[in-house]
């Protein structure tokens, strides 16, 4: 067994063509290398995300590569902006409709906690209305801190309980 | 200052001697009271027609609380033919705080006046379409009138959005007002802790 029971290890001398690990670390590897964005875009902090899905930086190296515009197709909703009061239901609403397992990633200080918009109008952080897995400083971030931010949720991701999670959720008579 | 500018709002005064108040200069800048806001509609249309102010710069508002009339609508217009600028400042009273429209002088005020009903609740008479632009159908507060707090004030309306205030707590983001100088009143000037 590996010494981190949540990683796979695959040893070729002792185990040859068989792999020997755990449901739950298996599927997280699933889960944590292919997760696909939903890019909630609402101010210059969609700009950053958008250069940390180029060339340069190359959010693909983390699976994550596969950004996409319907909420159906899409495991991690990255709220790249300032959240208005306005639009805070309809970011809700996009969160409602992408499928389980979902994860959330607050990029910049507008989306973490208002930034700088003490205002009637901004919401005082997107956590107001949705579960924020990973909060990333600065305004806006540097791409590399949200691919740091990526990797911490994959790290997270990964030590999430799949199975479990999955025979807890409420049976429908 | 372009004498253009000088003759156009005499012009425009002999035409109005009832509506508009005198013109100051400040600043190279020429500024006309209308004295009766009913008529602006007939002045607007004039100023376009026969003085070649084509272009509506921009319409805003003043809020002058606690004075009487409250508010100001400021009309910013300019004409490419002559190349000279002219504002001119209508005054609102808080009681009926209804002014015509001036969309029918040029389209681009619809937008505007629809941003000064969302932000100062000024009805225009005679517009098109006046709702709200910014904040949500059916807020019940008019933000940027002065007796509004900054922080903003909790609302709730299902299935559209709810607002809460924002936590000020003599923060960074608060300037003092009647502070002894700007250095001092200024955001950056202060500690979080302060």
């Amino acid at each position: 067994m590996p010494e981190n029971p949540t990683e796979i290890g695959y040893n070729t001398k002792i185990e040859g063509d068989v792999i020997v690990t755990r449901a739950d670390a298996v599927l997280n590897w699933f889960r944590k290398n292919s997760l696909w964005p939903m890019p909630m875009g609402l101010a210059c902090c969609a700009i950053e995300l958008m250069a940390a899905g180029s060339s340069r930086f190359d959010i693909s190296r983390f699976g994550s590569e596969v950004m996409r515009f319907s909420p159906r197709q899409s495991d991690l909703m990255i709220v790249a902006g300032t959240v208005t009061y306005k639009m805070g239901l309809a970011v809700k609403r996009i969160y409602d409709q992408m499928a389980e397992p979902k994860w959330v990633i607050a990029m910049g200080a507008c989306a973490s906690t208002g930034g700088m918009y003490r205002s009637y109008a901004v919401m005082q952080g997107v956590d107001n209305i949705l579960p924020v897995d990973v909060y990333v400083a600065g305004c806006p971030p540097r791409p590399e801190a949200l691919l740091d931010a990526l990797m911490k949720l994959q790290t997270k991701v990964g030590k999430e309980p799949v199975i479990r999670t999955q025979k807890a959720l409420p049976v429908e008579a | 200052m372009s004498t253009t500018a000088k003759r156009l709002a005499q012009k425009l005064k002999k035409a109005f001697s009832t509506a508009l108040g005198s013109v100051s200069e400040f600043r190279d800048e020429l500024t006309l009271i209308v004295t009766d806001p009913a008529q602006i509609k007939d002045v607007c249309q004039y100023a376009k027609t026969e003085l070649g102010f084509d272009y509506l710069v921009d319409v805003s508002s003043v809020d002058n609380y606690g004075e009487d009339p409250r508010f100001e609508v400021v009309y910013e217009m300019y004409g490419y033919e002559h190349q000279a600028h002219l504002r001119l400042v209508a005054t609102v009273s808080e009681e009926s705080a209804v002014i015509p429209s001036v969309t029918s002088v040029w389209k681009t005020a619809d937008w505007h006046e629809r941003e000064i009903y969302d932000m100062m609740g000024i009805s225009f008479e005679g517009h098109p379409d006046l709702r709200r632009i910014l904040m949500w159908e059916g807020y019940p507060y008019f933000p940027l009138r002065k007796d509004f707090p900054l922080a903003g004030k909790a609302t709730e309306l299902p299935e559209v959005a709810f607002s809460k205030p924002a936590p000020l707590e003599g923060g960074p983001f608060v300037t003092t007002a009647g502070s002894e100088d700007r250095q001092r009143g200024e955001p950056r000037s202060k500690s979080v802790s302060s």
